[in-house]
């Protein structure tokens, strides 16, 4: 066995990673606080499933139930932003179709939390 | 990556293993959370319709209340529970514990079987607690 290292990767001098833990730790971290909030929000579907929409805006304009969901909203998509990005890393090996993969997919975990955000401000205020 | 191809040793790829309870768990722990990831924006659509107002949600409620719609939000509320196993197996082996072979099998039937479980729990709870049964 010679050179564990490819020669593109000796001449970069970077290493095998780019980053230190934080990746790691952050994921960790949202993944904890996924478990209680994952409970709460299975919960709300379930018993939400149907619901007329009186029923909805009143549960979710309870500021206690924002509170909750805006943590729920806050830390799946922090979560989920950084598990799409390990799987983009691993599947996808052109430099550049990588690089717009990664890009789109911090974009899509914004745009979606800053609306469930919105609305469930939106419906906690005018509540 | 080098077009010649490496000196160095390459491992052959899954299709030639026979498959195996933990190989088949971490495949799902990654497919659930593709999944979960695409599910997050059906959420985003049923937050967003009900602060846009009742005509807004009026397509929402007529859909999640539907049998297809419990339906998928059955399989969501399963995928939500298999990956937070998931999660919880990846926890303990955070420790440094239930690496070896006893232990990793013991904890996969467990992550195997926890969210079956835990998603009858919450559906029997749920429709418990809105007096469907009463």
């Amino acid at each position: 066995m010679s050179e564990m290292r490819t020669p593109l990767s000796r001449v970069r001098g970077l290493g095998s990673a780019k980053k230190g833990t934080e990746h790691f730790w952050l994921q960790r971290v949202t993944a904890l606080a996924n478990i209680p909030l994952t409970l709460f929000l299975v919960g709300a579907l379930v018993v939400h499933a149907g619901a007329d929409h009186t029923t909805m805006a009143a549960f979710l304009g309870n500021p206690v139930v924002g509170v909750v969901m805006l943590l729920v909203i806050l830390s799946t998509c922090w979560h989920m932003r950084l598990g799409l990005q390990v799987v983009i890393e691993d599947y996808i090996h052109g430099e550049a179709t990588k690089l717009a993969a990664l890009i789109a997919n911090n974009f899509f975990a914004l745009i979606i939390g800053v609306a469930c955000a919105l609305a469930v401000l939106k419906l906690v205020v005018s509540q | 990556m080098s077009e010649k191809s490496p000196s160095r040793p390459l491992s052959p790829h899954i299709q030639i293993y026979r498959w195996t309870l933990t190989m088949m768990l971490s495949i799902l722990h990654r497919a659930t959370g593709v999944a979960l990831y695409a599910g997050s924006a059906l959420l985003a659509w049923w937050l967003m319709a009900a602060a846009s107002g009742p005509e807004a949600y009026a397509l929402v409620r007529d859909i999640s209340g539907s049998w297809i719609g419990r339906l998928v939000l059955f399989g969501y509320s399963w995928a939500l529970f298999h990956h937070m196993s998931g999660g919880v197996r990846h926890f303990i082996w955070d420790t440094g514990r239930g690496f070896d072979l006893k232990h990793v099998e013991m904890i996969a039937r467990a992550t195997a079987i926890a969210p079956l479980l835990l998603t009858g729990l919450a559906w029997v709870l749920g429709y418990m607690y809105l007096g469907v049964w009463s």
